[in-house]
């Protein structure tokens, strides 16, 4: 086998923990926090470059699925069963050990889903709607299948948002850590900072690794093949429709993933997080990072999100993500992290210009 | 030419295939037979309905009505990817080939319907996945040689030049270790040396024991290979048997004289 | 519920159905002369609007709704000749994330330029209490309003694309733009043309919709899905039929509130979208055989 394709790994878990030293050296730890909420977008967002890279499907849907696994998480584990708690179903699942019993700020007892079994409902929960939505969805194509996934989006919102169970405008506050295993815990708070962010990027390199795996397999060169044609690929065997579900499936697994863990760790989610910009924005860091590139989306994912989270792009944040859309469309539609990426650019500039070159370049 | 010929059993049986577009009857009530082991060609003019009996065999068109079965097995209204599996693989006259893939993936991708590791093995990146890649690569490796493809293995297929992308399409489609091989205008787009490279190709394909049926419009490339024809106009049967029976049939004569 | 009731309901659903309408056939005419959908339709009615709103205060109403409408043209045409022009032979992708692009960005520049208040045009006669009696229901001018300047806008484009040299030009780019070049038209301006148009009676109709449904930066996206669904339903590319699918959609809007609680209201339409997406992607009320067809 070929062991290259993991190097990028090594240099990945290597930065990842030389960031962590470095902040510790210098003091600046709070950095931390914002680096372990970009790690879990980033997870979500190497999942749909699986998707719309590899496999060539847009999904403009993504943030509902991160918001399915973020609010089915928040509901289960916050949820106050302990008027219920001598209902049979509740005994049952207390003796298997699935129920917490714990205490909120105010002192009241709060009984819910183990943050586990809720891991396990949100996952299989998004797995169902991924499946539900997916086999009509993927039937189309282009603008078709872009308007669908954003459809699905907005109906994913706008259910969140009004939902008196998912606290409407204001969300699902105070959900407790997840407990991984003992003494790792997914939290926010500040003594956890240091193990959260490892937590996270053990997560991405995971994720990481499967998704490299599987591009380099037998599945992931169907994946890019039915990109390139799916007649063709289908006639040399390829079960399109299945592999665009599967590929479907697994992106939005991704994106649960990753709802679930960022809202463990910030204790809560809200409608912003399945909103439709949400879902533009994770296309545009795909889009940069050069499609069909899984290390320039994640190298993407953390800039720009970091960036945005510490509030470098101000109120121009939705705006930013924009115009990268624009530009990279307009002048490096495969992307900015790769190479001969400068020498592109510059002939687009020369296109542009009245009289300039007009030859037609190649569409990837 | 003539060829010894002996009868083998009947691989493939199109049965009173029927598909109309619209008002247009492009392959209407077509049958016919074809023993496994030969070479043979469906000619006929343009718009004669020849891709379209292509398209459903493979499963990319569905008939309207009528039956086609494969060794015994009504495969009629399958999709592509199962006939594929059960050994029917094809070519395309323009070419269908992942561009931006290499020519070592594209002509992997033949492979696809002889391998089996799938998302979940692949992803965990099993033992046996491993080992079943390392085969595919070494099964299509050899097959590339046979093209002269191996120096390009790594190359990005759209920066090939025609001839070798048919070359690749061709090296994809044996990959796939098909029974049946269809073949839709393999010379269109050919010089005239590639053309006879191209006719030692298939005769050799041929002597794989692969069967091959063939849509062309080259006629001498026709005459040269095939061991039957079936001659198609506006999607209905003209004549069929061996070549120089056909070529001898006056509606054929006329068919092809009054298109030139 | 009471016929008035009933009545109310129905002028309400063909109020926002004509807007649904218009904004389907602005997807139309961009969609048949470049086979681009424009992600940003939603945001040419949000600048009628909100444009026309701030020049109220200096000017007579009708001037602030003109000057509106040929501001919005004039940046539809920009979007034009900056952003498609320099593609050649883009693909899908390309083309559908440029302009979800460009529709967050008029958004956001809305947003920075506006803020985020809601307001509204002053109704074009009387004031939000005036309302005429139809058999009943009491229904503001302003519906008239919306209903006479929407079938204007139909039959004047009807007459544009059948009766006039230039409407003809750009119905021939929609069927072969390259027969049509080789005719001696000019393609690239027609495809200009088509921006300006849809950007146009976007605009027409964000102005004549405003003092009923208000304006905000932000409603370009839901009004651009609905009015998708509605080019769909009717058979993308056919206008006419997408008048009626407008209506179709705004009535279902309308009386679904009597049903479901008003924050699903957004769910019931793409729903339908979906639905039909699925099943009929060819619209309502054609076969799948004649979908490839165009005709403004």
């Amino acid at each position: 086998m070929d062991l290259k394709r993991y190097y990028p790994v090594v240099v990945l878990i290597l930065v990842v923990i030389l960031i962590q030293i470095l902040t510790s050296l210098f003091g600046i730890t709070f950095y931390l926090t914002q680096l372990t909420m970009s790690a879990y977008y980033s997870l979500l967002t190497i999942g749909l470059c699986m998707l719309m890279g590899y496999a060539g499907q847009i999904s403009l849907g993504q943030a509902g699925f991160f918001a399915i696994g973020g609010y089915t998480t928040a509901f289960l584990t916050t949820v106050n069963l302990i008027d219920k708690a001598e209902a049979p179903v509740l005994s049952l699942f207390k003796s298997l050990g699935i129920m917490v019993l714990r205490e909120d700020l105010y002192g009241n007892k709060i009984l819910h889903l183990s943050p586990w079994v809720a891991f396990l409902f949100a996952v299989i929960i998004t797995i169902f709607i991924a499946f539900l939505i997916g086999v009509p969805v993927l039937k189309l194509k282009g603008h078709y299948l872009a308007m669908a996934t954003l459809g699905f989006g907005i109906i994913v919102y706008r259910v969140v948002l009004g939902t008196r169970a998912f606290g409407e405008a204001d969300g699902i506050t105070r959900v407790p850590g997840f407990n991984l295993l003992p003494g790792i815990r997914v939290s926010g708070d500040f003594a956890n900072r240091v193990e959260n962010y490892y937590i996270a990027w053990v997560l991405v390199i995971i994720g990481a690794i499967l998704l490299i795996n599987l591009v380099n397999s037998r599945a992931g060169r169907a994946l890019r093949y039915l990109h390139g044609s799916e007649e063709a690929a289908s006639t040399m065997g390829v079960n399109v429709s299945r592999y665009k579900l599967n590929v479907f499936v697994l992106s939005a697994i991704y994106a649960s993933v990753a709802g679930v863990f960022l809202t463990h760790f910030n204790a809560g989610i809200g409608p912003s997080e399945a909103s439709v910009m949400k879902s533009v924005r994770y296309v545009a860091i795909v889009a940069a990072g050069g499609m069909a590139n899984l290390w320039g989306t994640l190298i993407m994912a953390v800039t720009l999100n970091f960036l945005s989270l510490r509030g470098v792009f101000g109120t121009y944040d939705d705006a930013v993500f924009a115009v990268i859309l624009i530009v990279i469309m307009l002048f490096a539609p495969r992307g900015l992290i790769r190479k001969g990426v400068i020498s592109e650019i510059e002939f687009a500039f020369k296109k542009l210009k009245p009289g300039g070159i007009i030859k037609v370049k190649r569409e990837s | 030419m003539n060829r010894p010929y002996i009868r083998t059993p009947v691989l493939l049986e199109v049965k009173n295939l029927n598909k109309s577009f619209g008002g247009v009857h492009a392959v209407n009530n077509v049958s016919f037979t074809l023993n496994s082991g030969i070479i043979k060609a469906i000619i006929g003019p343009n718009g004669a309905g020849k891709t379209t009996l292509f398209n459903i065999i493979s499963g990319i068109l569905k008939a309207n009505s009528g039956r086609v079965s494969f060794k015994g097995e009504d495969i009629t209204g399958l999709n592509p990817h199962e006939i594929a599996e059960r050994g029917i693989v094809r070519t395309f006259q323009n070419i269908k080939l992942a561009g931006h893939m290499s020519v070592l993936d594209n002509v992997m991708i033949g492979r696809h319907s002889k391998t089996r590791a799938g998302f979940f093995a692949a992803a965990l990146s099993l033992p046996w996945t491993i080992k079943e890649e390392a085969r595919t690569k070494e099964v299509c490796m050899e097959i590339m040689e046979m093209f002269s493809l191996t120096d390009l293995a790594n190359e990005e297929v759209s920066n090939l030049p025609f001839g070798k992308q048919r070359a690749v399409e061709f090296a994809r489609a044996l990959a796939a270790d098909p029974e049946l091989l269809l073949l839709d205008e393999p010379a269109s787009g050919l010089n005239i040396y590639e053309t006879e490279e191209l006719a030692e190709v298939i005769e050799r394909i041929k002597n794989k024991g692969i069967t091959i049926l063939l849509v062309e419009h080259d006629m001498s490339l026709v005459m040269d290979i095939s061991d039957e024809i079936l001659v198609l106009n506006f999607g209905k049967e003209v004549a069929s048997g061996l070549p120089e029976k056909v070529q001898k049939n006056p509606e054929v004569i006329n068919i092809y004289l009054g298109e030139g | 519920m009471s016929f008035e009731q009933v009545l109310q309901y129905i002028f309400s659903g063909i109020t926002v159905g004509s807007i649904y309408a218009v904004v389907a056939i602005g997807f139309n005419i961009i969609y048949n002369s470049t086979g681009i959908i424009n992600f940003a339709q939603g945001e040419f009615v949000m600048m009628g609007g909100i444009i026309a709103h701030s020049f109220t205060p200096t000017m007579p109403l009708f001037l602030a709704v003109v000057l509106a409408v040929v501001i919005t043209t004039a940046v539809g045409s920009l979007i034009e000749l900056v952003f498609i022009r320099s593609l050649k032979n883009p693909s899908v992708l390309r083309m559908i994330i440029i302009t979800i692009g460009l529709s967050i960005l008029i958004r956001e520049i809305a947003l920075h330029i506006w803020d985020e208040k809601i307001r509204a045009l002053p109704f074009f006669t009387g004031s939000e209490v005036t309302s005429i009696t139809i058999f009943g229901a009491h229904i503001s001018p302003q519906v008239l309003w919306v209903l006479g300047i929407t079938a204007l806008i139909v039959v004047a484009l009807q007459f544009f694309f059948y009766f006039t040299f230039t409407g003809q030009a750009m119905r021939a780019c929609a069927a072969n733009r390259k027969a049509a070049s080789l005719c001696g038209i000019n393609t690239r301006k027609m495809v200009n043309l088509s921006f300006c148009l849809s950007a146009a009676i976007g605009a027409v109709a964000g102005c004549t919709v405003s003092p009923l449904t208000q304006t905000h930066y932000a409603m370009g996206t839901p009004l651009a899905i609905k009015g998708f669904t509605v080019a769909i339903l009717g058979g993308l590319g056919n206008s006419t039929a997408a008048v009626l699918a407008g209506l179709l959609l705004g009535l279902l809007e309308s009386f679904s509130i009597s049903l479901l609680p008003m924050a699903y209201k957004d769910v019931i339409a793409i729903s339908i979208l979906l639905l039909i997406l699925f099943f009929r992607p060819g619209g309502l009320f054609q076969s799948r055989q004649i979908v490839a067809l165009k005709s403004f």
